[in-house]
């Protein structure tokens, strides 16, 4: 197994971990936090994909070049809304995962 | 509010099952014999005729143009968004600190030589406009955190007119190409390094003040 190889199946893994945080994690800044991890991942899957006898290929260096300026735009846009959310409603987190979290308190 | 849906132990073991199918298809993709094909043959053959040397700013600027500049469009439209939310409030009321001080009186001067190289190697070595920008807009981010005891309070335009100089650019030098006969973002070899510098140039000045004006985290406060 190459190099190349366990890191992009490690991206793999971290792709994985992302999606369930971004799911099972009601707090937005969790969320963004998941969806950074899920992106680190697909970085490490490009580049460790990318790399292999012939050397490293520069065509997916440069995509995640382009991604990591994406992602962090995203962030810091994804960052300011949370904020915002968090001022005017006094949570960080969606309506629908509180109302949830109050049903299945009431529940048991 | 307790543990993530603690009290759906089936719909978290479906979440898991489905998670390991997703990552168990994605690792056949990527050990499949033609899984990821590598372009190193195809970017080396025509790396001549890019204008310059080192092959990721070949990919970036020549041969992929069309996905950085559309990344420059995300970094400004991430900008309009953060800027449209509201003005930037002073979060830290603090003095800065002393070290913070004397550390940007060393670094300070630094800043924009190392740029300039940055800039300058990326079109033979490791390096480019992005790399570039992400260390002027360290510095920017620095001072901002300096200026913080009375709020950051920035020239509006002239940082809106540098946040979206990197794609105007792009645009217009894709667009002359095409007038000159080519098609978009397709240079004549025998200026493409020149072409390629301009640009850079640009998006290096337009990712240092957007990626500082998304840290202020509101438009700069300087009109009343």
């Amino acid at each position: 197994m190459s190099g190349g190889l366990l890191f992009a199946l490690g991206g793999i893994a971290l792709f994985a971990i992302g999606i369930s945080a971004l799911v099972l994690r009601p707090h937005l800044l969790r969320k963004i936090l998941a969806l950074n991890v899920m992106a680190s991942g697909v970085f490490l899957i490009l580049v460790g994909g990318g790399s292999g006898v012939q050397g490293v290929d520069p065509v997916p260096q440069a995509m995640v070049i382009t991604g990591i300026v994406v992602s962090v735009s995203a962030t810091a846009l994804g960052l300011a809304l949370v904020l915002r959310i968090a001022r005017m409603t006094g949570h960080a987190s969606l309506p629908e995962d509180r109302n949830r979290a109050a049903a299945e308190a009431k529940a048991e | 509010m307790s543990g993530p849906s603690a009290q759906r132990p089936v719909l978290r073991a479906v979440l898991g099952l489905a998670l390991l199918a997703v990552a168990a298809g994605l690792a056949n993709a990527l050990m499949a014999p033609s899984g990821f094909p590598n372009l190193t043959a195809a970017v080396d053959a025509s790396l001549e005729s890019s204008g310059v040397g080192n092959p990721v700013t070949a990919v970036l600027l020549n041969f992929r143009a069309y996905d950085t500049l559309l990344e420059m469009a995300v970094l400004a439209a991430a900008l309009a968004g953060v800027w449209s939310l509201g003005r930037a409030t002073p979060t830290l009321a603090l003095r800065p600190s002393p070290v913070l001080v004397g550390l940007l009186r060393v670094l300070g001067p630094l800043f924009p030589i190392i740029c300039g190289y940055l800039l300058w190697a990326g079109a033979s070595q490791p390096g480019g406009a992005f790399q570039a920008g992400a260390v002027l807009a360290t510095s920017a981010v620095l001072y901002v955190l300096l200026a913080r005891e009375a709020g950051p309070r920035l020239p509006e335009l002239p940082m809106r007119v540098a946040a979206v100089a990197g794609v105007g650019v792009f645009l217009a030098v894709g667009l002359a190409v095409m007038a000159a006969g080519g098609g978009f973002l397709e240079y004549p070899p025998a200026l493409s390094k020149t072409l390629i510098l301009a640009i850079e140039t640009a998006a290096m000045i337009s990712i240092a003040v957007t990626l500082a004006g998304l840290f202020l985290g509101g438009r700069p406060r300087s009109e009343p």
